[in-house]
């Protein structure tokens, strides 16, 4: 097995900047996008934005509890796309919209 | 005999009683025995008791009986006792004597009336607090029977309900005498917590030893009974239910509001005159009250037409002449005068029940006219209740007690001039208006309706008598030049001090011209009534046509316009608040509560817009603002 | 090796923020791609292989394909994408900017608070990962099976009625599809849930 050489040592809060970012940039995401589709690709964002910053953190520690949790979000994120997309095509069906601002029935 | 003392409140009582649960059953007859038997019969156990008290009395001229223990409280123990002294004596044979001659007279005058039980049950009860209020022990019981009476008078004005104006009037005397009643209890409050015993003996040592004469304690004491009794016997500022008062029967009238009722506030000055004398300037207060009351009363009752308004102002015109008494430390005089004033005054007023049945319940004097032949009896009574009034001299017993106060309050340390001129003028005017309403009833052309009933010996014997004491009931206290007899003051000297009189007249110069003075001030308003009202009646309605003088006329014929000033000072502005708290201040306090709660709820409500980006929102914004607490604070 | 690291973050931010600014579903989906791929770069160089592995092959093979598929399925067309357009504008993202600065805000602050500290230089192989899931984590595996489980059957359902309408080829809104209760909803209405 080819050993890869020692990685370079890349500063924790950097790689955690990155993660904070792209999570932001989902969260911008939810919140403009009014196309569920949209809304569903940027929760998509977010959920990497955390895996990244678990993978983030145990690259620090150098140990494999970092990988897996990203393995967790991994699964949790499959699960929540099928049952989201399924949701999804549903109210297509049923609103002939996928404007999120549309499905306001459960109003106050 | 003494031991009889309580009988005199309980009979009345018990006769209350009696025709309240079985008036009805009764029957007229029955009503009339028992109700004015009751009363005939304390009457007569008073007379038994003042002779045995005269004749015998008790030590230190004081009798007290006890009947039992009303309360015990933590050092609050009143009972209900009776005391006898010299002046509770001749309240009460005042009071049952002259309560009696008008329950016969009643029996007559309110024949065929529907509520004739009521009437007797209502008067017995009038009867039995007022005795309770004369003889009472301590000052709760005196409080006790001062309650009775205001609601007696309250029923008994209103006696006929049915015509609204009625229950106005007598509403409207019942929250007058209320004010004051407020602050009769008030004072009753601060010398209980300050002397520590309502009991009126050893309040008034426990007073002359602990309140510093002319201390603020004392006065304001003083003070509070003096509304008390302000109120009760209509004077200055609370003298404007009197005369409204007489939309009730004329035997209420003469009983409750000329002869008894109305001398309870004497009554009670009397007999807290320690406190008085404690605070001079509360006691000149008094003289004052007493002064400008009659004066102002005077003026008013000479622009009545009614027959009954004129007697009201007349009775709170007396009634400032035995407050002046009083002010000036005219004690016994004061007395005096009450009784003799109980004689005329109801004489007066039966007389006049008895003219205004007659005619068919007129009351106006402008519309009667020369009933001398035609009603001899209430002419007669009439007239010598007038003159006793005016204080014709020598033979009517009015003259002795007016004019001993006249003198008294000139010659007394607390007296002075200004308060005997203000007694002179009072003079004048009483015997002017009173002589303008016999002038106007008695003589003249007859202007009024035919007459219709004659007046029975039911109603006539009790006017004679108190006629004859109208006479006569003068002569036991003289002044010096007529006899210098002094039997009432000696015998009430025991239960009230003696007047201190200024220096400078031993030789009883200043007296002779007061009282010479004084006769010529009676003598000249009768003359002046001559004139004015029987000679030359053309002379006075040209001097109305005036405007300045008919707008004075009409101011006094509203009672110097009291019933206007309390209207805009005090009606008026409670009407108001009122009416802005109809929807109640207090309550938006827990509707205000309801209404923050509604608003919370629809500002959460308003956050479900069922909008998922906004939660989205909400959350983002949420979690923004907990990381920022969470470093920074 | 941190060159790979920054350039490939770079490229993820670019390419996310391309995602969440594009009209086009497809267009936003391709780059959301790009955006996965890029991450899987930065978790190799971080000493991730096993992860980098897993974000493309479920990640950005299976979960975005699915997406794909479904925006396919949808159709959008030419009238969403104007729609799209008619909802993006300018004045839209200022409050969501404002947000996302603040927070962002917070997160460098606390970053920059914790000081510098360097990632272990060593790389965590596939092996210790296995390791790891079949020892301490071995109930989170159960548990996302679970997990996995219940999105499955989920999904399974929730198709199933509409797979079942569409296969049958009936019409929308006919009398077979009204009389078959909740879930057969006519066009644009969605009515309340009678029986199921």
């Amino acid at each position: 097995m080819k050993t890869i050489e020692a990685i370079a040592a890349i500063p924790m809060q950097h790689g955690l900047l990155l993660a904070a970012v792209l999570f932001v940039l989902g969260m911008i995401g939810i919140l403009v996008r009014r196309n569920l589709v949209f809304i569903l690709m940027s929760i998509e964002i977010m959920l990497n934005a955390a895996g990244l910053a678990f993978i983030v953190a145990g690259a620090r520690w150098g140990q494999a509890d970092g990988q897996v949790m990203f393995i967790f979000i991994l699964a949790l994120a499959a699960a929540e796309v099928s049952v989201g997309l399924a949701l999804l095509l549903l109210l297509h069906h049923g609103f002939q919209t996928l404007d999120a601002d549309a499905v306001n029935k459960m109003r106050g | 005999m003494l031991a009889l003392l309580w009988l005199v409140p309980a009979l009345p009582f018990a006769g209350f009683m009696a025709l309240a649960l079985g008036g009805e059953r009764l029957g007229h007859r029955g009503v009339a025995v028992v109700g004015a038997g009751s009363v005939g019969l304390a009457a007569l156990i008073a007379i038994l008791i003042a002779s045995g008290f005269i004749l015998d009395p008790p030590p230190a001229f004081a009798f007290r009986q006890t009947a039992w223990r009303w309360m015990d409280l933590a050092g609050f123990t009143p009972e209900i006792a009776f005391y006898l002294d010299p002046l509770s004596l001749v309240m009460i044979l005042v009071v049952t004597i002259i309560s009696f001659l008008i329950h016969v007279y009643s029996a007559g005058f309110m024949e065929g009336d529907e509520g004739y039980a009521r009437f007797f049950a209502y008067m017995n009860l009038f009867v039995g607090s007022m005795c309770v209020l004369v003889l009472a022990d301590n000052l709760v019981l005196l409080y006790l029977g001062w309650e009775g009476v205001g609601l007696c008078s309250y029923l008994l004005i209103g006696f006929w309900y049915k015509d609204p104006a009625n229950g106005q009037a007598a509403r409207k005397a019942f929250i007058v005498t209320r004010v004051g009643d407020t602050a009769l209890a008030i004072g009753l409050f601060l010398l209980f917590t300050h002397l520590g015993t309502l009991d009126i003996q050893p309040l008034m040592q426990r007073a002359a030893v602990i309140f510093p004469p002319g201390s603020g304690i004392a006065a304001a004491a003083a003070a509070l009974l003096l509304g008390g009794a302000v109120g009760k016997s209509a004077q200055l500022p609370l003298q404007t239910w009197l005369p409204d008062a007489m939309a009730g029967p004329t035997p209420v009238s003469a009983l409750i509001h000329a002869a008894t009722m109305v001398t309870a506030g004497v009554y009670l000055i009397a007999r807290t005159h320690v406190l008085f004398s404690l605070a001079p300037s509360v006691q000149f207060a008094v003289a004052v009250i007493g002064a400008l009351t009659l004066l102002l009363a005077g003026c008013s009752a000479l622009a009545q037409k009614d027959i009954k308004r004129v007697l009201a102002y007349s009775t709170i015109s007396q009634i400032g002449y035995m407050f002046l008494a009083l002010g000036v430390g005219a004690w016994s005089a004061a007395i005096f005068h009450l009784m003799t004033h109980a004689f005329f005054k109801a004489l007066l007023f039966l007389s006049a029940g008895a003219v205004i049945m007659s005619l068919h319940e007129e009351h106006d004097i402008f519309r009667m006219g020369g009933l001398r032949q035609k009603l001899p009896v209430a002419f007669w009574t009439f007239l010598i209740g007038g003159a006793s009034l005016a204080a014709v001299p020598v033979v009517t017993a009015g003259f002795y007690s007016k004019d001993l106060i006249l003198t008294q309050s000139w010659l007394s340390t607390n007296g002075g001039p200004w308060l005997w001129a203000a007694g002179w003028v009072g003079a004048i005017l009483t015997s002017l208006y009173i002589f303008r309403v016999i002038f106007l009833v008695f003589f003249g052309e007859a202007r009024g309706p035919e007459l219709s009933k004659r007046t029975g010996l039911r109603m006539s014997v009790p006017m004679l008598i108190l006629a004859a004491l109208s006479i006569a009931g003068g002569w036991i206290e003289t002044p010096p030049f007529l006899g210098n007899l002094t039997l009432f003051s000696n015998f009430v000297r025991h239960a009230l001090p003696a007047t201190q009189f200024i220096h400078g007249d031993e030789s009883g110069r200043t007296e002779l011209i007061l009282e010479l003075l004084a006769i010529s001030a009676s003598l000249a308003g009768i003359f002046l009534a001559y004139l004015l009202f029987l000679r030359y009646p053309a002379f006075l309605h040209g001097l109305m046509l005036m405007p300045a003088l008919a707008r004075l006329r009409k101011f006094w014929h509203y009672g110097w316009d009291f019933d206007r000033l309390y209207d805009v000072l005090f009606v008026r502005p409670y009407i108001w608040l009122a009416r802005s708290n109809q929807g109640d201040v207090i309550d938006n306090v827990y509707s205000g509560v309801a209404r923050l709660c509604l608003a919370f709820y629809r500002g959460l409500s308003a956050t479900q817009t069922g909008l998922v980006r906004q939660y989205a929102a909400a959350i983002a914004a949420g979690s923004a603002a907990i990381v920022f607490i969470a470093i920074f604070i | 090796m941190e060159a790979a690291f920054y350039l490939s973050g770079a490229v993820a931010i670019a390419a996310t923020t391309m995602v969440i600014t594009r009209a086009s579903a497809v267009h936003a989906l391709l780059y959301l791609i790009v955006s996965l791929l890029a991450l899987a770069v930065v978790f190799y160089v971080l000493g991730a292989p096993f992860a980098a592995a897993l974000e493309i092959i479920i990640y950005a093979g299976a979960i975005m394909v699915l997406f794909v598929f479904v925006v396919m399925m949808l159709n959008l067309g030419k009238a969403a994408e104007a729609r799209e357009h008619q909802w993006l504008s300018p004045g839209m993202w200022i409050g969501p900017a404002v947000l996302a600065a603040i927070l962002l805000a917070e997160l460098i602050y606390i970053l920059a608070r914790g000081g510098a500290t360097s990632s272990g230089a060593a790389v965590v192989e596939s092996k210790e990962v296995g390791m790891a899931l079949f020892g301490p984590y071995l109930l989170g595996v159960e548990l996302a099976s679970l997990l996995l489980l219940a999105g499955l059957i989920g999904a399974c359902h929730l198709g199933r009625h509409q797979g079942m309408r569409l296969n049958a080829g009936e019409k929308e809104g006919s009398d077979e599809s009204l009389r078959r209760g909740s879930w057969g909803m006519a066009r644009g209405e969605l009515r309340a849930h009678e029986d199921d």
